[in-house]
């Protein structure tokens, strides 16, 4: 089928594929931010069970909040890539993002048994139940970031990721921002500021 | 199409590579602070303040520069901040109404 | 190479495409704006009939028509039905078929993703109402295992403890999916909104009901993502015994009250704000007079929209917020009377010295304002926390709300189909028979909601399946079964109206001879919507002395259109969702469960990659 160049007049000239993204992104602050919310509502009143004090390893998770913020700079790196028709680099950059992400999964896995292991459960305590909640979504998130980020650079080795395509890479790099930027906020939030001050009596 | 393509592209201002790295280490240092503070017991009494400002930070470093939000059209801009604002509020009310403060 | 399930049109003149599989694989937004149509319009019935065997259960004290617990399925679902089912998705019809016309776009901007919304909420509606039927398939003794929880599921009376059954489940994973579905539209109606307007349609010359569902559409995919967790939370304590809502491991039941409600009150917004939208679309036509006021009614609907998310906890007031909250909430209650008041004298500021014509349109529109008022009254009067807690639980609240969304959304809603029939079927509804729908529907409407003000006060509560003769509302209640049978009436005439009037005379482009972009197009519209995208000068085009020239609009498009063709993948993703849910329900066989919800991710998974990998262009 042969077409001239569709130009579509738009209001903004901006791409309606951003302009949805960006709506998206917003929803998910409100999504977020129940999720954060129920968790800071309901901290320190577990009845039993182990609590943040006991079990939160920060010197883990600084880790991969650093892994995860690296994963960050790689991924602006692989746009800037793609955006000037750099094929190699552009592989290179999404590989080490989404292998960053891997890894990210791979922390939370690890930290997700040792706790079981430690006997807090997903339906131990108020704090399992939250905790593994709101982590859990940022989780999912991110898994499927990374296969969202795999699909980009199978796209790459087949040839159909020049500069004309870099709208979806940098899509996919406002996703993948965003959930770094919700983790900013889990890890101060829930493993640096253990505890909100408790009610008073 | 009858109608005029004017899909403009603004000459946007745009973060260079260098720019990228630099943001990279800021929040590399930033979370070396947190940790810091977290660590240290001489500044428990102002830790939710301080790390609440430095998260802050970097928050806004990533969505600014690394999400692009600062060189970008102003409607992306609003289309974030609003239900941000809104999400912040909501939390912030609960936290009222669950008498956390 | 992916191939799309219709070819898309080349030559000079696009037709809209016919046969099944042409509807099946749509992705057109006036092809959507019908389904949702008849789809909404179906359930809209359902839960009409839900509420009829109410009121005749209701209609003498100590009836048995129905057991309790049918009871509170049949009430549950009205609710659930009427507001998720029915209201909501009979104003995305006109969301669909009429925002790209009122904005000079040929679709909207993501069509795909528009059939997807369809599919996942016609899906979603089937599954829910599916419960009816499928209790035996899991393991219960009762045929049906419908939602029995209230349309605003309370913890916990929904935790297992309460509700071991299956009823709360399909409650829960149906919200979900009828949110994934409002949630994709919001999207694409924001973005639609701003970036696919003709040259010319400044944001403040965009017609009211545009600027309406633009509001709403920032409503749902703010609100929503609230339920979400709420239900997310709820669906983890029934299936895997977490701990949000189980008050021996400190959790609190009223989180569910204020998430639920932190999404539940921006909901009654987006449920009437699209109907005032079509009201003041109908008003200005029928008085030949523009809209009063028109920019104070867009900043009024943007108010309202802000303001509503500030409010919600007046729906708890008798759950011992504390006397700051409850100051607070009954202040911002009050407060958002304000805009919606101003919008009510700016509606009747455009009828007075108008020249106007009592067509059915404007009948269910000025019906609309009168309803809507008294609906506002009684909503005023909650307002006050030591009111509310004599009337909170009562039929008094059952009366406000059924003013405000049958007086008020649903009676805007038939305006907006006697208004928009000619140009959406190319044949106008019958005048004689729109009256007597009308005057049937306001009379049967006073009759069944009035009395509830009396019998609320009374101190008869909600939610009940019967009552004594002691509590003295029987005579009440009679009454109001009455008028929900002349109700029903009603309804069955618009039915008859439907029929009548299929083989009625064209009515041309502008039966109205109403001022805005939709009337310029044919009745119905050509696929491509407009021959040739205008260029727009003012609000309401087609009026005032600059008004549009017809002929700007040739009837043959001068160079080629390209129409996009359909797709499967947006059906296809919707089935693999729903097959996850089926598998969801069925948690207690877990390897079955488990096996449908795996091969429901596949089929998902492979929609989007499909979806996303098949050449397709706007």
């Amino acid at each position: 089928m042969s077409h001239a160049a569709v130009a579509h007049h738009t209001s903004t000239g901006l791409d309606s594929r951003k302009i949805a993204f960006w709506t998206f992104i917003g929803s998910e602050c409100l999504l977020f931010g129940s999720l954060i919310a129920t968790y800071l509502v309901y901290q320190g009143r577990s009845v039993s069970g182990p609590t943040t004090h006991e079990i939160l390893n920060i010197p883990l998770t600084s880790l991969s909040t650093f892994d995860l913020l690296m994963s960050s700079l790689c991924m602006v790196l692989a746009l800037a890539a793609v955006q000037r028709g750099d094929r190699v680099w552009a592989r290179v950059w999404l590989g080490m993002t989404a292998f960053l992400g891997a890894i990210f999964l791979g922390f939370q896995v690890y930290e997700f048994q040792h706790f079981v292991h430690e006997g807090l459960g997903f339906t131990t305590n108020l704090f399992g139940s939250t905790f593994f909640t709101l982590t859990g979504f940022h989780g999912a998130h991110v898994f499927v970031g990374v296969l969202w980020l795999l699909t980009l650079l199978a796209r790459s080795f087949q040839g159909k990721l020049g500069p004309e395509k870099a709208l979806n890479v940098e899509i996919a790099g406002l996703y993948w921002h965003f959930v770094d930027v919700v983790w900013i906020v889990i890890f101060t939030v829930v493993y640096l500021i253990q505890t909100t001050p408790l009610p008073t009596a | 199409m009858s109608e005029q393509s004017d899909v403009q592209h603004t000459t946007e201002a745009h973060a260079s590579t260098r720019t990228y790295l630099i943001i990279a280490a800021v929040l590399t240092v930033i979370t070396i602070v947190e940790v810091g503070v977290f660590y240290l017991p001489a500044l428990h009494g102002v830790l939710p303040p301080t790390l609440l400002i430095l998260s802050a930070a970097k928050f806004f470093l990533v969505v600014g520069f690394y999400m692009h939000l600062r060189y970008d059209h102003n409607l992306f801009r609003a289309v974030f901040i609003l239900p941000l604002a809104i999400a912040t509020a909501v939390i912030v009310g609960l936290l009222f109404l669950f008498r956390v403060f | 190479m992916a191939t799309t399930a219709m070819p898309h049109s080349e030559t000079a003149v696009p037709t809209a495409p016919a046969g099944l599989w042409s509807w099946v694989t749509t992705t057109d937004h006036k092809r959507i704006g019908i389904l949702y149509g008849v789809t909404a319009f179906f359930f809209f019935l359902v839960g009409g009939l839900e509420a009829l065997v109410i009121r005749l259960q209701l209609g003498a004290p100590g009836n048995t028509l129905v057991s309790a617990e049918f009871y509170n399925q049949l009430f549950t679902m009205h609710g659930t039905t009427m507001v998720f089912l029915a209201i909501m998705p009979l104003s995305a019809a006109f969301f669909n078929f009429i925002i790209p016309l009122q904005i000079g776009a040929r679709d909207v901007a993501f069509p795909r993703l528009n059939a997807f919304s369809y599919w996942v909420f016609l899906l979603g509606g089937l599954f829910m109402n599916a419960s009816f039927f499928v209790g035996p398939l899991l393991g219960s003794d009762a045929l049906s295992v419908a939602p029995n929880g209230g349309w605003f599921g309370y913890a916990n009376l929904t935790s297992t403890q309460y509700s071991p059954g299956p009823n709360i489940d399909f409650w829960v994973l149906g919200l979900q999916i009828l949110g994934i579905a409002s949630l994709a539209a919001g999207f694409n109606f924001i973005t639609t909104i701003i970036n696919l307007r003709a040259p010319g349609m400044k944001l403040m010359r965009m017609p009211v009901f545009t600027w309406m569902s633009f509001v709403t559409q920032f409503l749902i995919v703010t609100a929503f993502p609230v339920i979400t967790i709420g239900l997310v939370f709820l669906m983890f304590d029934r299936v895997f015994g977490t701990n949000f809502y189980r008050v021996s491991a400190g959790g609190d039941v009223l989180l569910w009250q204020h998430l639920f409600w932190l999404f539940g009150h921006p909901e009654v917004y987006i449920l009437i704000l699209p109907a005032m939208g079509i009201v003041s679309e109908v008003l200005p036509t029928f008085s030949r007079k523009p809209l009063f006021g028109y920019a104070v009614v867009v900043y009024s609907g943007v108010l309202i929209g802000v303001v509503g998310w500030g409010v919600w906890a007046h729906h708890m007031f008798s759950t011992g917020l504390g006397p700051i909250a409850d100051s607070v909430f009954s202040a911002s209650t009050m407060l958002i009377a304000v805009p919606t008041g101003v919008k009510i004298f700016n509606w009747i500021a455009t009828m007075w010295g108008g020249r106007i014509t009592f067509a059915a349109p404007m009948l269910f529109a000025i019906g609309f304002i009168s309803l809507f008022v008294i609906g506002g009254l009684s909503g005023v009067m909650h307002s006050s926390p030591p009111a509310d807690l004599q009337q909170t639980d009562t039929y008094f609240v059952v009366a406000h709300f059924h003013y405000v969304l049958f007086g008020g959304a649903i009676f805007g809603l038939f305006a907006g189909m006697y208004y928009w029939w000619p140009k959406i079927f190319g044949h106008t509804l019958r005048e004689g028979l729109g009256k007597l729908h009308f005057w049937l529907m306001f009379i049967g409407m006073n009759l069944t909601f009035f009395p509830m003000h009396f019998s609320g006060l009374l101190g008869m509560p909600r939610r009940i399946y019967t009552y004594g003769p002691e509590l003295g509302v029987d005579t009440f209640n009679l009454i109001s079964t009455v008028g929900a049978l002349l109700t029903g009436v009603a309804l069955l005439v618009f039915l008859a109206n439907v029929i009548a009037s299929r083989r009625g005379a064209a009515p041309g482009a502008n039966p109205w001879n109403a001022p805005t972009l939709e009337w310029a197009t044919d009745s119905p519209p050509p696929v491509y919507n407009f021959s040739v995208i205008p260029t727009v000068h003012a609000a309401n085009p087609l009026w005032g002395k600059d008004r549009m020239d017809p002929a700007v609009l040739p009837a043959t498009p001068p160079a080629p259109i390209h129409v996009p063709g359909g797709s499967i993948w947006p059906l296809c993703t919707a089935l693999g969702i729903i097959i996850m849910a089926i598998g969801a329900v069925m948690h207690h066989h877990v390897a079955l469960s488990l096996g449908t919800a795996l091969f429901g991710a596949a089929v998902t998974v492979v929609g989007i990659y499909k979806w996303a990998f098949e050449p397709f262009e706007v």
